[in-house]
This record gives structure tokens, sequence and C-alpha cells, in this order.
């Protein structure tokens, strides 16, 4: 007995499941496999749900969907030791009918995504494990999974196996990851009342706040920490550099320790019980380490081709949006009678170049090279930040122009004039 | 051969949690799986259909959501399953429950003459061992608890030889069929699905029975009506502080009784009179 379907798609997370909803909603025939017990049980994210992703592929998410908090308030804060320089934005506007960006919990999430999916009509197999793609003459022809009689036919396969992406290294549509295109992030979760929550923050209702970090807790490594408020809940977790962490010796926990520790975060998270601890790998390498993206009768999607903005840590809206793209291929040539072919295939690649998710990544790729080669943007400038701030606001009868040589002869001293325009102006160039 | 095994979906107890902020019991999102005596009872009954050849049906009683737990017996390899669901059966306690079980495969017997029904020593939500034994007595089967192995069936004889945990050992037993067996957990573990199987699980129509369908006419012997079983009171058991006392070691039998008559009457005297050792 052969299975043969008209696509199979192997994950569920945000990539795999928009995929197979858009394929199952046009009424394909759609196998979905995914290796944990349940679709979300070996998902990890911060995580923030970007509406916009979502809402093209489920326009009415927001009417059952399990989601935390909508934010309306951005922090950005520069951590030096014992002090922190930030700014906020906050908007009344984000309070709108149809929120921007809410707080989620993967697990609620994702189980709620992947009902969607069944519901939309795709067979949804969980606790098998792809093993290798089936290839015919150059051509994948299906999946061989981790079970007896585990063969099974596709037209085409949408790979969606999240970063490191076993099964297109082992079929080489790409090499082994390199350590410096990878962050690796932790992150904790703290249950608080809501009420603490709401005060803490000052907010009320669902309203929710993100603070980005970045500074001394990444001990100078690439890399940020970030806290988010969910409903009964804060997450707080960093992330830097595989390759820094290899180098430093640091171990991440320690981050998180530290960062747990910091002046600044401790009166938030105070008398929280963290009751989940979770790890995870982020390819953060962006354009220059995108794989090729599709071939004879398979695409690849989501974090699986690398597909995140680690710049404005967006990954998830990009999964859902190849996963999207992927499936609107395979019906767009289903629909005109078309073989799942490299070259017919060429049309998801065109459609993810054509929208904001190969486009934000062109934007920044320059960064990460230009932020290998420069780890005082995590180490030097948030100290000579923090310090020109408290040289500014301490009152102590020195007059301000003083103070302000003061604060420009440490960036010099700590960065030459020449460093300081160089890196303003390869900044500029990374990010135009 | 036709073997059926009752199974009962339960919530995970490994994973129940407190919530940290109200400190209840948070049974939202705690997983239902099947009761893990009843995985050893399925994998008891495919390893008789690998070796004898069987049509294996497995049967449970619940909420619409425990078919959950039968497209997993499906996927093990079970050949049918049965899900007993009705308004009527809520509240059931064991004797109601082993009423309503029974019920159904009598039903089921109907169709195919059932040789053996299998099921878990006990559940790990409700620990009475009482709904297995239940089942035999009103189906008149033999009863074999606490069994380990199934050494051997003889088919054409219609004997089964099983292997049992007692107090201090094992026993091995042989009776007639058609017998009630009830598993120890450790016996197997349950196999790794195949992919045909597990295609098989997600498309196959798992039927609902409800009252009239397994042919119940008696509703005050199911559900809330049908379950006597009172819980008046839970509570915490106290560890008791006394010291066990060793007496007449070195004594016979009578030497023994004696000096345990002697200890009871001085320690417990209220006990003693009331059991007519020493008159008031």
């Amino acid at each position: 007995m052969t299975e043969k379907f008209d696509a199979i798609v192997v994950g569920a997370g945000p990539a795999g499941n928009a995929a197979a909803y858009t394929l199952a909603s046009a009424g394909l025939d759609v196998l979905q496999l995914e290796r944990g017990e349940t679709p979300g049980t070996k998902n990890v994210q911060g995580a923030i749900l970007y509406s916009d992703a979502l809402e093209r592929i489920i326009p009415d998410f927001r009417n059952d969907a399990p989601l935390e908090r909508h934010v309306i308030e951005q922090r950005m804060w520069v951590l030096d030791e014992d002090s922190f320089i930030g700014t906020s934005y906050r908007s009344d506007a984000f309070n709108s009918e149809s929120p921007n960006r809410y707080t989620i919990l993967r697990a609620p999430f994702d189980k709620w995504f992947s009902e969607k999916v069944r519901a939309a009509g795709a067979l949804v197999i969980c606790e098998t494990t792809v093993t290798e793609l089936l290839q015919e003459n150059g051509r994948v022809v299906g999946v061989r999974t981790d079970r007896e009689d585990g063969d099974i036919y596709a037209d085409v396969v949408i790979l969606a196996d999240g970063v490191n992406s076993l099964l297109a290294k082992k079929a080489g549509f790409h090499g082994e990851l390199d350590p410096k295109n990878v962050a690796l992030a932790v992150k904790e979760i703290h249950f608080l009342s809501e009420e603490i929550i709401q005060s803490r923050f000052n907010i009320k209702g669902n309203e929710g706040v993100v603070i980005e970090i970045a500074g001394a807790v990444t001990h100078g490594m690439v890399g940020t920490a970030f806290l988010y408020t969910n409903r009964e809940s804060i997450t707080l977790g960093i992330g830097c550099l595989l390759s820094d962490f290899k180098k430093s010796g640091v171990a991440p926990y320690t981050l998180l320790e530290e960062l747990k520790n910091h002046p600044a975060i401790i009166p938030l998270i105070e008398g929280g019980e963290m009751k989940e601890y979770a790890a995870h790998l982020i390819p953060e390498g962006g354009y220059k380490a995108v794989p090729r993206l599709y071939g004879e009768g398979w695409m690849i999607a989501g974090d699986s081709a690398g597909l995140v903005n680690a710049v404005h840590r967006e990954g998830s809206n990009l999964a859902m949006t190849s996963g999207r793209l992927a499936a609107e291929t395979v019906i767009s040539l289903k629909g005109k009678g078309l073989p799942c072919t490299q070259a017919n295939l060429g049309i998801y690649k065109a459609a993810l170049d054509g929208s904001f998710v190969m486009k934000d990544l062109k934007k920044y790729r320059q960064l990460p090279e230009i932020l290998h080669g420069n780890p005082h943007f995590f180490s030097v400038y948030p100290q000579l930040l923090n310090r020109a701030a408290h040289t500014m606001l301490t009152v102590d009868g020195e007059d301000k122009h003083s103070k302000e040589k003061t604060v420009r002869n440490s960036f010099v001293e700590h960065r030459s004039l020449f460093g300081l325009v160089g890196d303003a102006f390869r900044m500029w160039r990374a990010t135009r | 051969m036709h073997i059926v095994v009752c199974i009962k979906q339960v919530p995970d107890s490994a994973q129940i949690r407190v919530h940290p902020v109200t400190n209840t019991i948070m049974r939202q999102g705690v997983p239902a799986i099947i009761n893990p005596f009843d995985l050893a009872a399925i994998e008891e009954a495919l390893q008789l259909k690998d070796r004898y050849g069987a049509r294996v049906t497995v049967l449970t009683m619940g909420p619409p959501q425990a078919e959950a737990a039968l497209r997993k017996a499906i996927a093990y390899g079970a050949d049918d399953v049965v899900l007993l669901t009705d308004r009527a059966f809520a509240g059931a306690d064991t004797l109601a429950t082993s009423f309503a079980l029974a019920q159904a495969i009598r039903k089921l017997g109907e169709e195919e003459a059932v040789d053996l029904v299998m099921t878990g020593k006990q559940t790990i939500d409700g620990d009475t061992a009482q709904v297995g034994p239940g089942i035999a007595k009103r189906l008149d089967l033999q009863l074999l608890t606490y069994v380990s192995e199934i050494t051997d069936l003889d088919l054409s004889a219609g004997k089964i030889t099983v292997q049992r945990r007692s107090e201090g050992g094992v026993q091995v037993i042989k009776t007639r069929l058609p017998a009630l067996i009830t598993m120890l957990e450790s016996s197997n573990t349950i196999r790794f699905a195949s992919m045909p199987n597990m295609f098989r699980a997600e498309r196959q129509v798992v039927p609902q029975w409800n009252r009239d369908r397994a042919g119940i006419e008696d509703a005050s012997k199911i559900g809330l009506k049908g379950s006597p079983t009172v819980v008046s009171k839970i509570f915490t058991p106290r560890p008791s502080s006394q010291r066990a006392k060793m007496v007449g070691a070195d004594l016979d039998a009578t030497g023994v009784a004696n000096a345990v008559l002697d200890v009871l009457s001085s320690d417990h005297p209220r006990f003693a009179r009331e059991i007519g050792l020493v008159t008031p």
C-alpha cells in the first residue's frame, strides 16, 4: 500500500502550518508530518506574533487564537553593569481593533494553528520523524519516515523542519550550519499575577510591553536580550552567536542568570516563579547565508531556509510568509496542470524576492559581517553611552561645557575619531 | 480468536501542575494519555494476535474526546474500536462502569464470540483495580489479575497459561477460556506504530455507542444512578509514628499467637474487649 499526496509538508511550526493550511484550504491532498508528540511540543520562540503575516493566512485569527497581550509599548535598553540608557515608544494607537503585534506562548498557539490546519483538511501525523528525502533521478519524490513501511510519496515536498534542517543537509541542499550564522538563545518564563504585571509595566487589560536589551549582559558577544509580558507571566531571554559562545567559553545560562540579577531587571521579575526553561538555535546569517530555496520537487521555508531578520527580531512572520508563498506556488502550478520541477518552482523564489522577506534580509545583508568584525558595538558603546548619560545627569558643580568635553573625549579615547566615523559609516551602509 | 481490550483515557499524572498563583491543580493543558497499564494490555493482545492470529477490538467508555485514545490504539494495530459514550454514563463508579463495559462486550460478542478480555491491572487516576474483576464477574469469565506474562494459549483446547504476580512469588496458572486478564505495567513495552497503521488511525471511523446501542435497558445500573460509591472525605493520610514490635521470634506457632494476643490485650485494651479477647 503506497501513499501518495499532492504535497508533503515536513514540520508543524509557523512555516509548515502556514504551508499546510494554505494547501489544504485550496483543496489539495496534503500530508503534514511532525516529530513532536503534538504540534508545538518541540517549538521554541520568544515569542512575538506579527499579525500581518498570519492575517494573510487566517484573516479572523483573533477570534479564537490563544494570544497573550497586544504590544503597545516597546522599550530599547542599552545596559552597563549597573545602569541602562534607553528609549521607548508607546502609543494608544496600538490598542486598535486589530493590533499589530502580540506576545504569545508557542505551545498553546501552535496547538491552535494545527487544529486550523486539520480543519482545513490536511492530514496531520505526529510523533513521526522524516529521516530522509526519497529521490529518483535527482528529483525528490517523497519522504522516508522512521516508522515501519514508512515511505510516502508526493508531487512536492515542502521542508519546514526548522533551524539546522537535517533533511536539507542530508539531501545536500545546504552544508553544515556555520556557528557564525547561528545564535543560541535561552529563555525562562516567570509566573506573576495579572495585577502585578499590569502595575509593574503600567498597562491595563491585555496591553503588553516588550523590552529589547543590549549591552553589558552579553559580555561583549554579538547578541541581545529581551523581556516580554504575557498575560500571567514574563518571558526573559538572551541570545548570542554560537561562535561567540564558543570563543568566550561563557555558558548561556550564566548570561541569563546575570540578566535576571541586573538592577534594571530585578524589580520587574521579583516574586515570580520560574516555570519554564527553553533553549533554541536561531539562524541569523541573513541574506548571504540563505541556501538554495527550491529544486526538483522540493522547496524549503522558514527557519530551515534561514529566513530570520535578526536586526528586527522577526522570524515567525518570515516563516509563515515563506510557507504560504511555497504553498501558493504549488497551488498555482497544480491549477495550470504543471509539474513541480525546479524550473517551475522558480516562482517561489521570485515571490519571496518580491516580498518583505527577501527585501528586508537584503537590506541588512552587510550587517552580520560588520558585527563580527566590530565587537565594540556590544561592549564599548554600551559602556560609553551609559557613562555619558551618567556624566550629564550628575549635577556636581562642574559646568556643562566641560562635561560635554569629558563625554566627547571618552568616546575618542576608547574608539578614536577615525573609528567613530568608520563605525557610523559602516552602520549607515549596513542598514540603509 | 476475538480479544477485547478495555482501556481508559486518563490525565498524565506525571504532568499535572499546580497553578503558581492560585495553587489550584491546572487540569487545562494536562495531556490525556492511555492508562499505562492498559497499554500493556493492548501490547499483550497484539502479541497474541501476532502469535496466534486474532481480531483485537479496543473498547473504552468516556467523553467524546476519548476518541483520541482509540485512534492511538488503532495506530498500535487494533483492528476495531468502540467508544462507549452517552451522557447517561456520566458519573459512573467502578460498579456502574463495569456493568456498562460488560454489556458492551456482550454486544461485541454477538458479532464474534469473545475469547479473551484484557485490561490494565488498574488506572493511574482511580487506582481501584475493580473494573476488570467487575467485568469478569458479570460475564462469568475466568479471572486472572496481575498477569505479567501469557506463556501459552491453546486455542483448540480453549486453555490459557499465564504467570501472575502474587505476594512473595509468581504463580503459573492455567485456566479455560473465555477469561479476563488484567496486566501489570512492566510486562512489556508498547510497540512503535507502523506508518500504514498511523494512516489508518487518522482515517478509520470510530464508532460511538450510546446506551441503546450497547443494549443497556436498565438505566438505574449506569451513570450516577448506578453508582452507590460516595466519596465522603478526601484527606492525606498521616504517617504513623508508632514503631513496629517483634514478638516471639524464637517460639512455635502457638507461642507466637499467644505472644501477639498478649501484646494486643496490653497495648490495645479497647480493641481486645471488642473482639472478646478479654471480658470487660
